[in-house]
């Protein structure tokens, strides 16, 4: 009872505190200049030049405190170690770590299949569910997996991968599967390769949805006309599928494997939760992770979180010219 | 299109069975940990859940009465009763060594090394007969027979017991081990942690959008490029500085970790819609002398509603199922403890307790379903304005 209490205040206190700023800061500002009198005019352009920085306030000082600043910050912790600057001391330490050479490997197989798979799948159940009469109950069921916490996931699939001695009755799906099918039952898990595909599934799993979403809404602004013409051409609906519709809605796939390339290189909770990066599934965020807050040693996990921020990079140029180009 | 494609009437039953087949292969995993979740322990271990609803077939030792209950009928000493107990079940076969544990059909009569012999019937009523008095036999090494405790004998059983279902699972997990008060700590964490960046953002949204001031543009490709920053990059630096300023970890730290973080998307979407606005309302407003804060807080907000709400739905998920924030700026005890992190403790310290695994993720997973399904309209709208122009 005393923790509801609690959260209900501290809940109250947090957004009105966020409120009161925006309803004072406002107020005060008409109070110094009102619109109102003599200088009426006057005074309204002088809040008028003022107030874009009260709306905008709180916003810039969260993304300076909470992005900005941690860019700097991490730059200078990757090259010093305890306070003193050591240059790319720690850079030649992570290229020689061979769980860090295992990661990237690691991390370049997420990113080859995992956005590629999820698109693959997103743009195949798009076209599918499209053109059924319980389309939108199938897409609702395929996209209800984004709604699931990574966690949640990781609990549900390792449940699928759980592994008995050969004899007893399997009680994950997959071995009773393949047992079905006369084969031995193995301890998925802990197979190197195998086990980052495995685990690659579960991220698959939860982003073809949001694929789908996506390529469907895409396909459907296609013009009907440029169908049409395809078909009465003569070509079949695999040749318009793939020549005609998929080339029309680039633009939607393009976006589709960026966003879910950005997720995947911040990959974490699914490794962390299922493996923690044993038999050969480490990747850079999980390893980050272990090297700050398992060993503490911040300066080394700022070098891995550089690196992510790196294989980052082209994607946010990337992203800033599309947006330009959306504007002109 | 349908029409025009003229002979899709054959293709129709492979198109439905291609869809059925996809979206069977998505729902299962889920279906699977809910019906676990609602599994009897004991049958989780033993059988796969898609067998739950057909009866289970479990072996098992079961000890007869003690010793001294035995009645002595024409020189040979008789133990009875059930295996059972005071529960139903119908057994299938019996033995009497752990190496053969299902050697005997129920019904048979076994013959026992020492002469005796032990019968097991379908129903679980057993009787076991020796020549020599029980107690003897049954003392463990060491223990004079005064002090061995009357044990009664092993017996070894194959039931078949009906399915068992139960909702017990979901009281332990939500008492004994902590989920229902990190239920509310995560509910701490992610009704603030939406709500604030809300407001924040759709004021910064409105001013990118409809007010004029140098460095406009260059603050929008700011709010574009940080989209993409990744999360790692900034926990270590605000770790130290929330420990530097003096806040700690706790809730507070949270909300404003959480607030940074979303924000960027949050003005992204938000801006984007505002942008589409009428244009000749907001003028008309401003020639009526209305101040922004009046436009932002009479118009914008209540045209901007849609948007809000996808934004709200958004950033309510990716708080509510956050690991990585969490294990970071809030503390580890009890009262700050969230259920992802509850749950990744479960997997460590009780990873084959598939009963409380199953059911503490489900906990978890409730409220975004919930979230997710009756308001998909409005989720589905976010992404596609945030990522599709002009969606």
């Amino acid at each position: 009872m005393n923790q509801i209490l609690f959260a209900g205040l501290t809940i109250l206190v947090g957004v009105a505190g966020c409120l009161a700023y925006f309803w004072l800061s406002n107020m005060a500002l008409d109070r110094v200049f009102p619109p109102r009198g003599a200088s009426a005019s006057a005074n309204l352009r002088r809040s008028g030049r003022i107030r874009p920085w009260l709306f905008l306030a709180p916003a810039i000082l969260f993304l300076g405190v909470y992005l900005v600043y941690p860019v700097f910050a991490s730059v200078w912790l990757a090259l010093s170690q305890g306070g003193v600057f050591v240059g790319i001391e720690n850079f030649v330490w992570l290229v020689q770590d061979p769980k860090f050479r295992e990661s990237l490997i690691n991390n370049v197989l997420w990113l080859i299949f995992v956005p590629s798979m999820a698109t693959l799948i997103g743009l195949i159940a798009a076209q599918l569910t499209d053109n059924i009469k319980w389309g939108a109950i199938a897409k609702s069921l395929i996209f209800m997996p984004m709604a699931i916490s990574f966690v949640g996931a990781a609990v549900i699939w390792k449940f699928i991968y759980e592994f008995r001695a050969e004899g007893l009755a399997q009680i994950g799906l997959l071995n009773a599967f393949v047992t079905t099918l006369g084969f031995a039952p193995h301890a998925w898990l802990t197979i190197p390769l195998l086990n980052t595909f495995l685990l690659m599934m579960i991220m698959v799993w939860m982003q073809a949805g949001f694929a789908m979403v996506l390529l469907s809404a895409a396909l459907r602004g296609i013009p009907d006309e440029t169908i049409e013409a395809a078909i009465l051409d003569g070509a079949n609906p695999w040749q318009v599928f793939w020549r005609v519709q998929v080339p029309q809605i680039k633009g939607t796939i393009a976006v589709v494997w960026t966003t879910i390339t950005i997720m995947v290189l911040k990959i974490f909770d699914i490794v962390f939760a299922i493996t923690n990066g044993q038999w050969g599934t480490q990747v850079l965020a999980n390893m980050m992770y272990d090297w700050s807050f398992r060993a503490g040693d911040f300066n080394r996990g700022a070098t891995i979180a550089i690196v992510i921020m790196i294989a980052v990079l082209p994607i946010m140029i990337w992203n800033i010219r599309n947006a330009h180009r959306e504007r002109d | 299109m349908d029409n025009i494609a003229g002979k899709r009437g054959h293709l129709t039953w492979a198109l439905n069975i291609a869809v059925f087949v996809l979206v069977l292969l998505w729902t299962i995993p889920t279906v699977g940990l809910l019906v676990s979740s609602f599994r009897d322990a004991q049958q989780i271990q033993t059988s796969g859940w898609w067998t739950s609803l057909t009866p289970q077939q479990e072996s098992w030792a079961a000890r007869t009465g003690p010793p001294n209950t035995a009645i002595q009928a024409d020189g040979t000493y008789v133990l009875e009763g059930n295996v059972f107990g005071d529960a139903a079940g119908e057994v299938v076969a019996f033995g009497i060594s752990p190496m053969a544990p299902s050697a005997f059909p129920a019904g048979e009569t076994a013959e026992r090394q020492d002469g005796g012999t032990l019968a097991v019937n379908a129903d679980g009523t057993y009787r076991l007969t020796q020549t020599l008095p029980f107690d003897a036999p049954d003392v463990v090494a060491g223990e004079t027979a005064t002090d061995a405790p009357p044990r009664g004998i092993r017996v070894f059983v194959t039931s078949t017991e009906p399915p068992d279902f139960t909702t017990g699972n979901y009281g332990t997990v939500l008492s004994a081990e902590g989920m229902g008060q990190s239920f509310l700590n995560t509910l701490t964490v992610s009704i603030p942690a939406t709500v604030i960046p809300i407001l924040v953002a759709a004021y910064a949204a409105y001013a990118l959008a409809w007010m004029t001031f140098p460095g406009r543009a260059l603050l929008v490709s700011a709010v574009v490029g940080l989209l993409v920053v990744p999360l790692q990059l900034s926990l270590i630096p605000l770790l130290q500085l929330h420990n530097g300023i003096g806040l700690g970890r706790g809730y507070i730290g949270a909300w404003l970790a959480h607030t940074g973080f979303g924000l960027p998307l949050a003005i992204y979407l938000l801006r984007n819609y505002m942008v589409g606005l009428p244009r000749e309302v907001i003028e008309s407003a401003r020639v009526d002398g209305a101040t922004d804060f009046e436009i932002f807080r009479k118009i914008i907000l209540p045209l901007s509603l849609p948007a809000l709400a996808a934004f709200g739905i958004f950033q309510f998920l990716w708080t509510w199922n956050d690991l990585l924030v969490a294990k970071v700026f809030l503390g580890t005890s009890d009262t700050q403890m969230v259920m992802t992190g509850r749950i990744v403790e479960l997997l460590g310290s009780r990873g084959n307790n598939w009963e409380l695994l199953t059911a503490a993720a489900f906990i978890s997973m409730i409220v975004p379903l919930v979230v997710f399904f009756s308001l998909q309209k409005y989720f589905v709208r976010g992404l596609l304005a945030g990522s599709v122009k002009g969606g």
